[in-house]
């Protein structure tokens, strides 16, 4: 029972970064911006994360950083794309390309090196109930800071005005330059919100996951939670459980190991990769159900003619 | 202020002049970089422009490295014309190295005699088969499925490199070699050919030039082509037209899988000799840049290889000179795939003072 509850509790924390990347690049989708740098971006937080955790201490200093990080990273490419109107596609790639190379060169320096320890997080009272406590409530608070986001986004798209407007944006920005809203700036704002959204969840994976830096250590979640919004339908709350759902497909492999299966560490860690890809296949099949659901202008460049 | 004013036609001139002007600004963000490394942005910049190119075997080199970029660009430049976005070249290219390197691997184990001119297509074959299996199953899921084929061709490179090392950590492993992760080295009757002796440039080198003729062929005078290119344009008129989106999927993704799997083969088999965790160099990623730069053309694919190579190879003598980390070299691939999209925006607007 206990060991069920940790499972609980680790999957919860594994699926954390993937929600918080994944409430960001829902953000970014609502209002039509399809943004392939995700990876890219996570990656160049986590090592702004993990250098100033490393020098000043602070754990908040170093989401304050992963989050400054993550919406420059995304206003680079808020600026090719909706400024210039490049290529989404190429200009996320090349985003991914870049973070990649400027975080491993960036962080080489830090490879190796430790953070200070932390003090665990509880719960007062509510960490003492038997099982319950232990499976949720003893998480680090930006575990909690993510549940509220979901929520939050969930109410602010549903329930309104600015939701409305930034829906209607991601559904026809044609409509909603009629009616007079400055369409390629709100894009903008929501380009860099979500970009520092996924600069939170890298900041996360370097300060508090793993805590310590490696080159390329956020490994596709950038992509799979790009996968999520899709699985998700573009909904919040069911991204953040579609989240949970692959930290525990995450945290399978190591409790797998844990316990002695007979299975080579190697393919159990293609599970994350294959579940996606498993995903994909199940939530795409049916083509009318995400096209209902998906933004219709979701990567297409909207230019005012003036 | 300065403002973006549409053309009455796309510039010709830009269109030659963008990656040049991308470069430029490359140079000018490394020379910075340089500078505030405190190390002499002259000497740095001449490591990646012209040291590369010192000697006989800086040619050798640069065209070695050329060769799996080469060939993976050309199939990611046909993928990106009929809009079926592969960004796994990386994976189908490991798959490739699997098969290939395997196939050697298996003819030195049982000592099978062959010769060099013998086992070249084979391996050729072999790590084709690969590629276009990893990427079949992208092609299988989009059509089946209707699966992003980019997330899908992504998520199958992390599948491939855990793949990869399962195999060298387990049952692959040379059991002569110290535990380490990797196979046995492969018979030389095995490798491919060299082309002169004493340097490491192999015959593959030729058949990615071949390739590259075959698919300008292919793109530019076949109907086939004709028709996957309609279709990426203008999928409704593709559409009307009758020719099949379906076919197109599947032509362009086996096609770029065979390719990037053949670039493996050619790696395993070529300057390696053996499987290690680290076949790639991340040449299925930077084969993105190549066909960019490269206009999607397949000949611009060799010149912009040849420019990527060059960045490559000046990365390691960064290293090894200047005591600079790798990822330098990585870092300026990003730097020039984001200022060449950004000057492409030259080729349909113009600079005005306003």
């Amino acid at each position: 029972m206990n060991e069920l509850a940790l499972l609980v509790a680790a999957a919860l924390s594994a699926g954390t970064p993937l929600a918080l990347a994944g409430l960001g690049l829902l953000v970014n989708e609502k209002v039509g911006v399809l943004n392939l740098g995700a990876e890219g971006m996570m990656l160049i937080a986590a090592v702004a994360g993990f250098a100033v955790a490393f020098h000043t201490g602070s754990q908040w200093w170093a989401f304050a950083a992963g989050a400054a990080a993550g919406a420059a990273a995304a206003a680079l490419f808020a600026g090719l794309v909706i400024g210039l109107g490049t290529n989404q596609y190429a200009t996320g790639l090349a985003l991914s390309l870049f973070g990649a190379g400027f975080s491993a060169f960036v962080g080489l320096g830090y490879v190796g090196k430790k953070l200070a320890d932390r003090a665990a997080f509880e719960v007062p009272w509510l960490a003492d109930v038997p099982f319950l406590g232990s499976a949720l409530f003893k998480q680090h608070p930006m575990v909690y800071f993510t549940v509220c986001t979901a929520l939050w986004l969930a109410w602010l798209f549903s329930r309104t005005r600015t939701g409305l407007v930034l829906r209607a944006i991601g559904e026809s920005p044609e409509a909603a330059h009629a009616l007079g809203y400055p369409v390629r700036w709100i894009r903008a704002g929501a380009v860099v919100l979500g970009g520092a959204l996924c600069g939170v969840a890298g900041a996360y994976l370097s300060v508090v996951y793993a805590p310590l830096w490696v080159e390329g250590m956020v490994a596709g979640r950038g992509w799979i939670a790009l996968a999520l919004t899709v699985f998700a339908t573009w909904r919040p709350v069911r991204l953040l459980l579609g989240a949970y759902l692959f930290g525990g497909v995450t945290m399978l492999q190591f409790y797998g190991q844990g316990s002695g299966w007979a299975v080579p560490a190697q393919l159990m860690g293609m599970l994350p990769y294959l579940a996606t890809i498993g995903v994909l296949v199940l939530i795409s099949g049916k083509a009318a159900w995400i096209r209902l659901n998906m933004p219709a202008s979701l990567g297409k460049a909207f230019r005012p003619n003036l | 202020m300065l403002k973006l004013q549409a053309r009455a036609q796309p510039s010709q001139l830009m269109v030659y002049a963008s990656p040049l002007l991308a470069l430029l600004i490359t140079v000018v963000v490394a020379a910075i970089l340089f500078i505030a490394l405190d190390k002499d942005p002259v000497s740095g910049i001449s490591l990646f422009l012209f040291e590369p190119w010192n000697g006989e075997r800086g040619v050798s080199e640069i065209a070695l490295k050329a060769t799996p970029l080469i060939l993976c660009a050309l199939g990611l430049a046909l993928c990106y014309r009929s809009h079926v976005w592969n960004i796994g070249a990386e994976g189908q290219f490991l798959l490739g190295a699997i098969f290939g390197g395997g196939l050697a691997m298996w003819f030195s184990i049982h000592k099978i005699a062959v010769h060099p001119w013998v086992f070249m297509p084979l391996g050729l074959i072999a790590g084709a088969l690969g590629g276009a299996l990893w990427a079949g199953v992208v092609a299988l899921l989009r059509d089946k499925f209707n699966a992003n084929e980019i997330l899908v061709s992504l998520m199958l490179v992390y599948v491939a490199n855990l793949l990869l090392s399962y195999l060298v950590f387990g049952p692959w492993k040379d059991p002569q070699g110290f535990n380490f992760p990797q196979t046995i080295t492969f018979d030389n009757a095995t490798n491919v050919p060299r082309i002169v002796s004493g340097l490491r440039l192999h015959w593959g080198f030729v058949v990615a030039l071949l390739a590259a003729v075959l698919m300008a062929v292919f793109l530019f005078k076949s109907f086939k082509g004709y028709q996957l290119q309609v279709g990426g344009l203008a999928p409704a008129a593709a559409r009307y037209a009758g020719f099949s989106s379906r076919a197109a999927l599947w032509t362009a993704l086996l096609t770029s899988g065979a390719l990037a799997g053949m670039a493996g083969s050619f790696e395993a088999n070529g300057p390696l000799g053996q499987l290690t965790p680290h076949v790639s160099l991340g040449y299925g990623f930077t084969a993105i840049i190549v066909a960019f730069i490269a206009r999607l053309h397949p000949l611009g694919c060799v010149l912009g290889a040849v420019l990527l190579s060059m960045l490559l190879i000046g990365g390691e003598l960064a290293q090894s000179r200047m005591g600079l980390p790798s990822a330098l070299s990585s870092m300026f691939q990003g730097v020039l795939l984001i200022a060449l999209l950004a000057c492409d925006v030259l080729i349909h607007y113009r600079l005005r003072w306003r």
